[in-house]
């Protein structure tokens, strides 16, 4: 567990973001999708940039999705993040077509590779905020928890 | 129409670069802007316009207030990061050949013990305020570790190693030893390297640029009146900006290791009109060790994908095929944007740089920044 007198950075939330934000509360990575053209766009955006509409519902994407690639990171740019290092950052390709950054745990740094298959999860943290985090798609469960993951 | 030889960078100036400058950001500014200003052979009153660099936010107003400039014609911003400095070179050299200014000044100065340190300051830019909702969050603080998935990509892809970067920062290293205004003085070796920690993979510390204190500043005049005035002067023979195709996200662009110097490369080659084997030196913004390999295989120096293979065997050292960052780059000489990066070259081109390529007489300058920006200046001597 971190040292909790640094609170990790909350999410800075708002406008277009609040729905993402809500989606990660109930496990559910929600993604932007144009109602006129279906593309879908994460992160979410005022006008579909293909057809330029603005109206978009919020859909729960499948949360699957392949390593495009990654950082493993060995320093706290934040103190917060000082006894979780080191930790992995990944690019995902998600299967709706877009690219997502999230947290990627249960792979050893020397297993990752393009293409590795992977599910996302959103565990909660102690600030109450569910961290896109994914895991190989045959992870059962988290088997590192980190970062103050409740209970 | 073309900006072919329209302008020059007819005065340059910098303060000492250090790590802890007892001088504010403003006041570096007004210091290398006055030694640009007397190197150009000019009074600060003939300077009708001005585009400020950087995050320090003193604006035009505070320069034309300290020099008392009578009459100002135009001022702007070329937010692009560490690739303004070379947007505010096009952007000035266009409204000079338009008849709107002779003689712009492009400020820049940084202190970063008492400003923002770069390395973390991304959720204070607007312009990168996705990031700041969605992956700041997550531990995504500092743009290391933004970098980084675009050199492991690379790395995957391609086969680049850790030993190529390594070469990078060695071969700047030694050219930092050769300059006098540079803040990194101990020889530095690839085992150096590989024994320096880890940051954020696969990226070690002697991946990473600096952080410094310092003002870099410089005037461009047009190229008609640059003959007759003090300096020698320096021709911008081509010049041009390029932007990812998402500039707020790395996670929005099709290709990641691609940056927007790949659009702007060809524009300035062509206007330039000439190619790739008449660069005698570069200043290659360095952030990190792999944007300059990145950026080479960008401009067309060598095929995506071959940016490791070419920096090998001292290609990049002083006297190599392509002597690189010959100041010591924002990796051993100081982190200034890459405003050091076109003095440099200036100083090249005129024949007084400290670590001199003998004989140069058409070099380039290229600028990064905000997560792909790219730009990219090629002059000649006068």
């Amino acid at each position: 567990m971190s040292d909790q007198t640094i609170s990790y950075p909350r999410p800075h939330a708002k406008d277009l973001s609040a729905s993402y934000w809500e989606g990660t509360s109930r496990g559910a990575l929600v993604l932007q999708c144009c109602s006129a053209c279906g593309r879908f766009r994460h992160y979410a955006q005022l006008i579909c940039s293909s057809c330029y509409t603005e109206h978009a519902e919020w859909i729960d994407a499948s949360g699957r999705g392949t390593v495009h690639s990654w950082t493993v990171s060995h320093h706290a740019f934040h103190p917060s993040f000082g006894a979780d290092l080191p930790y992995t950052l990944a690019t995902v390709d998600l299967e709706e077509g877009v690219r997502a950054l999230g947290l990627l745990k249960n792979v050893a740094p020397d297993a990752l590779k393009i293409g590795l298959q992977l599910r996302a999860t959103f565990p909660v943290w102690t600030d109450g905020y569910g961290r896109l985090t994914f895991v190989p798609v045959l992870s059962d469960k988290l088997e590192h928890p980190r970062m103050d993951l409740q209970g | 129409m073309t900006l072919r030889a329209k302008g020059a960078v007819t005065g340059i100036g910098e303060t000492r670069y250090t790590r802890a400058s007892p001088k504010n950001a403003f006041a570096l500014q007004i210091e290398a802007s006055l030694l640009a200003i007397r190197d150009a052979g000019l009074d600060p009153k003939d300077i009708d316009g001005i585009i400020p660099i950087g995050l320090t936010g003193a604006p035009a107003e505070a320069f034309t207030t300290n020099f008392g400039i009578p009459d100002l014609r135009f001022s702007a911003v070329t937010p692009m990061g560490g690739a303004s400095g070379i947007a505010a070179i096009q952007t000035a050299i266009a409204v000079i050949d338009a008849g709107i200014c002779n003689h712009v000044l492009i400020p820049s100065g940084r202190n970063v013990s008492s400003g923002a340190r770069a390395g973390v300051r991304i959720h204070q830019m607007p312009q990168f305020h996705l990031i700041t909702e969605y992956e700041y969050p997550l531990g995504a603080i500092s743009p290391a570790q933004l970098y980084a998935p675009m050199a492991r990509r690379h790395m995957e892809l391609y086969g680049t190693t850790s030993l190529q970067l390594a070469e990078i920062a060695v071969t700047i290293r030694a050219h930092a030893l050769m300059t006098d205004n540079a803040i990194m003085k101990k020889p530095m070796t690839i085992e150096n390297h590989q024994a320096s920690r880890m940051i954020t993979d696969p990226f070690r510390l002697f991946d990473c640029s600096l952080e410094s204190d310092g003002g870099a500043a410089v005037v461009i005049s047009s190229s008609r009146q640059a003959r007759d005035m003090a300096a020698h002067p320096v021709d911008i023979l081509g010049i041009a900006e390029g932007h990812p195709d998402s500039p707020s996200a790395i996670t929005h662009r099709p290709d990641i290791t691609t940056l927007g110097i790949a659009k702007a490369a060809p524009i300035a080659f062509h206007m330039a009109g000439v190619s790739h084997s008449d660069i005698d030196v570069a200043e290659i913004y360095d952030c990190f060790t792999w944007v300059v390999l990145c950026q080479l295989e960008d401009m067309g120096f060598c095929k995506k994908g071959e940016g490791g293979s070419f920096v090998e065997g001292g290609r990049l050292t002083l006297g190599g095929q392509l002597p690189t960052n010959t100041h010591g780059g924002l990796l051993s000489q100081a982190h200034m944007l890459g405003m050091n990066h076109i003095i440099e070259l200036v100083r090249q081109l005129r024949g007084r740089a400290d670590a001199q390529v003998l004989g140069a007489k058409i070099g380039l300058c290229t600028g990064y920044g905000d997560m792909g920006d790219g730009a990219i200046a090629i002059m000649q001597r006068g």
